[in-house]
């Protein structure tokens, strides 16, 4: 080898190395970037979902779950956060919920990230930011941004065709990661359907009467703006939708979740448990094919004038401007959403009802920003901060 | 275990590459073995 030819590998071989090692910080600092969650005064017992089904003890998604059990018996509401974790708006409503509620009667279990190890990357090729954050009054906190499947770290290969358990049901290959088509799950499966095994065991277990999984949609998508309801939910559903249509100011509708479409938490959860399970998803331009660079301005913006092009020309099932559609209103809808549907079921079912207070609705979420109900770690009580 | 047999596929492959970058005598060959050992390596190492 010429002298020339070896000055040439080794500054090629620099500037991979500098591509990699910059690559390698910026992906790890994002895997393992911890978030603060400083226990709101309703929560009265943080659990692993590990407890519910030994084989998911210790791994990525053995997550926490935030028990916050009122004085009065009645009713148990879980909400789940995170199933996919590129949809801000409820992870954000589950932090909302942890920090800020108190159940008086009944029990609300908050999960955060349901889908752990999907909050530790983010989409391959999609150039989105490792994280994001929140503005708050004494500074700021900042949350993964995460992805809709499970981390390939964690669970790779992806196999040719990916059939449901345990319908059969032929899905999309890559959603063999993907926590909300992996229902009721499976417990010698893959981590995605032992993750949703584990949950299934814990409603089982714990008698949760009802589900609510948090999502977002991109505007190009028709289920968007709506709660999917299984069918033991449809009264129950339509009249929340009809009480924050009219009530919050903000539109949402109700969908029925398809008796054949499987793996989805809203068809499996009420087919697999005694628990009714609903579905929201509130509107996020951020996922949108037409979308343009996806900065974190834009993930909590929510303003995209490719987006508004779209629409202009007929392709969207949502309106949008040039407002957008800001994190404040998506968490807002999710926060109302969970109220009324609490007091709905409490109204049909007051035994087994749920009392919370504490926690804003739409109109306080807007007014005054995420960022206020999200509390300070550095001046909190001793052993109230844990870590997403 | 297909996880293990992906692991050491992703390490012959990154063998593969680095070979050729050694070999290879034009600088748009290195710079493309370069380029595609990156994300090898970046999943050989589980970082991304």
């Amino acid at each position: 080898m010429t002298r020339r030819l070896l000055v040439q590998k080794i500054v090629v071989a620099a500037l991979g190395l500098a591509l990699l090692v910059s690559a390698g910080i910026s992906f790890r600092r994002s895997r393992n970037l911890a978030e603060p969650v400083v226990l709101g005064p309703g929560v009265t017992a943080v659990r692993q979902l590990g407890e519910y089904f030994a084989p998911i003890r210790g791994t990525i998604n053995d997550c926490k779950l935030y028990f916050m059990e009122g004085r009065e018996p009645g009713g148990t509401i879980l909400i789940l956060g995170g199933s996919h974790a590129e949809e801000p708006a409820g992870r954000l409503a589950a932090w909302v919920f942890a920090e800020n509620g108190v159940v008086e009667k009944g029990r609300l279990i908050v999960v955060l990230s349901a889908n752990r190890s999907a909050s530790t990357m983010t989409r391959l090729g999609g150039a989105y930011p490792p994280s994001f954050s929140i503005p708050t009054a004494w500074g700021s906190r900042t949350f993964r941004m995460g992805d809709r499947w499970t981390n390939p770290l964690d669970q790779w290969p992806d196999p040719e065709v990916f059939i449901h358990y345990p319908s059969r049901q032929e899905l999309a290959y890559v959603d063999v990661r993907n926590l909300n088509r992996a229902w009721p799950g499976r417990p010698n499966g893959t981590l995605t359907e032992k993750t949703a095994y584990a949950f299934m065991e814990m409603i089982r277990r714990e008698h949760v009467d009802v589900v609510v999984d948090m999502h977002e949609a991109e505007l190009q998508y028709p289920v968007i703006s709506t709660i999917v309801t299984h069918q033991k939910g449809q009264e129950m559903a339509t009249m929340a939708a009809m009480m924050l249509s009219d009530v919050e100011g903000f539109k949402i509708g109700t969908e029925f979740s398809p008796l054949t479409l499987h793996g989805l938490s809203h068809r499996e959860i009420g087919d697999h448990s005694p628990a009714v399970s609903l579905l929201l998803e509130a509107p996020e331009p951020f996922l949108d094919a037409t979308r343009g660079v996806t900065t974190e301005e834009r993930l909590l913006t929510g303003q995209d004038e490719f987006v508004v092009k779209a629409g202009q020309h007929g392709l969207l099932f949502e309106k949008i401007d040039e407002k957008g559609w800001p994190i404040a209103l998506r968490v807002g809808r999710h926060t109302s959403s969970i109220l009324q549907i609490a007091e709905t079921w409490t109204e049909d079912n007051p035994a087994k009802g749920l009392s919370i207070t504490g926690v804003p609705r739409y109109a306080d979420v807007v007014a005054h920003g995420v960022g206020h109900y999200l509390k300070n770690p550095s001046t909190a009580a001793k052993g109230k901060v844990i870590y997403e | 275990m297909v996880t293990v047999l992906y692991y050491a596929l992703v390490a012959f492959v990154s063998l593969l590459l680095i070979v050729n970058l050694l070999k290879s005598r034009r600088w748009e060959r290195d710079v493309l073995y370069v380029l595609v050992l990156v994300p090898f390596l970046l999943r050989l190492f589980r970082l991304k």
